[in-house]
């Protein structure tokens, strides 16, 4: 009957809820029989706030996009900017571009895949993650002073090459981050608790994530093999040699196992863009020629980049002045979160706090 | 073949304008036939445009208004050029297209008259439009026709305005001092 259903407020301040989201699911029992997200308690305006900055004082603010890995939303909008202007990027400043990003889908990866252990009731592993994100985050400081919101990166190329002992910090880095994905590894991915609380937790299928319109790991958990950087190459990714790890149920643990062999991944991408970057001269160009004044001509561009949670695109329309005319941000979660209702149908209460940490849901970026 | 090309042959005579920028295409076709448009493009061979990437309104007013204070400034050439009467409708709406078979991506526009701001859902083709026509309904007042559940998304439900809209002013009105809590 569905009088006898009780419908309970998740957040939209609760400890479990990833920021400011809030659930409010009608339950029977434990199983959930209906559930509505609700947003916009993050809602900051910010594609009326583009409208009046000019080009280049926007790029702080995408950095409070997904505040988990700031420089992927900096680089995209970057590139959107640069394929409107029609500007060529020099090689070395996409190496350099290539390497944060990827050091950032690291710790966008060890926070979503630490928070889920944590959320489902594994707190040692987070703190063996959340040790390497610390220096990945030392060298992001090094690199241009800024922790979390790091502004990376200006329209035509890269501020700053790497810092001198980069390639140092990296070889010293790698082993140890190495070392603290495989315990992570070893605790959860075959132990017994782990798998009963994941497998088959919020499964969904490919012809389903499509059609919602998901990407990056959520859709790679379900068994589709696409990528940006491999479909539609930016920034060299295509001279890179790297494997696109994809699940087959999209339940929990598919999402979180994309995610842990991402890393390895991206391991491997940031190995060969240091050789290729050791390659080049050192006075070799990290910015194209930019006009002081940035203006952009009459014309509508739509530029997608894979971002640790899929694809983050911007559709820009500019009129002919220094500020863009309409800016759209496409965030990776907001599509994926959208469809939180037809995923938890049927679970427990408390499978939908996994689903919810293994979509990796940041409500910077979904409320914009 | 070219993907304008194939556009061409898939879409015929449902295209108003067609124009390409920096390699993005980008289709107009009328705000009626949008759904029949958009299947074609879907269950077109050549094409299989099956995924949708984004779907956001656009507002043109203060666009259309640009070129007119330019003229003013000019000799002669403002004189002729009052008649402004016959403007294209004010919002727009734009899907951004993506084909998962060939990788590429297009853009399909319509044009919405401020009088006149309804058009039809794409949700039954598409559930990414699920939030993403909400969002257009709640920043710019264009209403979906067969939405299964069109409210506000982003601001609350009270709020008086539609936020994106040119003429709203980037510091607002003031309306969260009147924000009545709980019911």
């Amino acid at each position: 009957m569905a009088q006898d259903y009780v419908k309970i407020n998740i957040g939209p301040s609760h400890p479990a809820m990833h920021g400011t989201l809030r659930v409010i699911a009608e339950t029977d029992g434990e199983t959930i029989i209906n559930a509505e997200p609700e947003i916009g308690y993050l809602h900051r305006g910010v594609e009326k706030l583009a409208e009046s900055m000019t080009y280049h004082q926007f790029i702080p603010v995408t950095d409070r996009l997904n505040y988990c890995s700031a420089i992927p939303n900096n680089v995209a909008y970057e590139m959107a900017v640069e394929k409107l202007m029609g500007i060529e990027v020099p090689e070395k400043a996409q190496l350099i571009r290539v390497i944060m990003m990827e050091l950032s889908r690291i710790s966008d990866h060890i926070v979503c895949v630490g928070i889920l252990g944590v959320d489902i009731g594994a707190l040692t592993p987070f703190f063996y993650l959340f040790i390497q994100r610390e220096t990945i985050y030392e060298m992001f400081e090094w690199y241009n002073g800024s922790r979390l919101t790091n502004t990376f990166g200006r329209i035509g190329g890269v501020e700053a090459p790497l810092f001198p002992g980069f390639e140092q910090k990296w070889i010293e880095f790698k082993p140890e981050l190495m070392k603290a994905i495989d315990e992570m590894d070893k605790l959860l991915t075959h132990n017994r608790i782990w798998m009963d609380r994941t497998i088959g937790t919020t499964a969904f299928s490919a012809e389903d994530a499509l059609n919602w319109g998901f990407t990056g790991p959520c859709l790679r958990a379900c068994g589709v093999k696409r990528d940006l950087r491999r479909d539609e190459p930016y920034c060299m990714y295509d001279k890179f040699e790297f494997d696109i790890p994809v699940g087959k149920y999209g339940d929990v643990f598919d999402r979180y196992w994309v995610r842990m062999i991402e890393m390895y991944e991206s391991i491997k991408i940031i190995d060969q863009a240091i050789e290729m970057y050791k390659a080049l001269p050192d006075d070799a160009p990290l910015m194209a020629k930019v006009p002081k004044i940035l203006k952009a001509s009459e014309g509508e561009i739509y530029s997608a980049i894979e971002s640790p949670n899929g694809e983050l695109g911007f559709y820009l329309r500019g009129d002919g002045s220094d500020k863009p005319y309409r800016l759209k941000i496409r965030p990776p979660c907001y599509m994926v979160y959208q469809a939180f209702g037809e995923l938890v149908n049927g679970e427990m209460v408390a499978d939908l706090i996994a689903c919810l940490s293994s979509l990796n849901v940041i409500a910077g970026e979904l409320d914009r | 073949m070219q993907l304008l090309e194939r556009i061409k042959g898939c879409l015929g005579g449902l295209i108003i304008d067609i124009s390409e920028f920096h390699g993005d295409i980008a289709v107009e076709v009328d705000r009626f036939k949008i759904v029949e448009a958009l299947t074609r493009l879907r269950d077109d061979e050549s094409l299989s445009m099956n995924f949708l990437s984004d779907l956001f309104g656009l507002d043109n007013k203060a666009f259309y208004e640009k070129p007119k204070k330019k003229a003013k400034k000019g000799d002669a050439e403002g004189e002729e050029e009052e008649k402004p009467k016959e403007l294209p409708p004010r919002f727009e709406v734009v899907y951004l297209l993506l084909s998962l078979k060939t990788n590429e991506r297009m853009m399909v526009k319509i044009r919405v008259p401020e009088d006149d701001l309804e058009v039809s859902s794409v949700t039954s083709l598409y559930k990414a439009a699920t939030w993403p026509e909400r969002e257009a309904f709640d920043m710019f007042g264009i209403r979906f026709k067969g939405h299964p559940n069109l409210k506000r998304l982003l601001m609350w439900d009270d709020f008086p305005a539609y936020p994106l809209r040119k003429d709203y002013p980037l510091e607002g009105r003031g309306e969260e001092r009147s924000l009545v809590y709980g019911d």
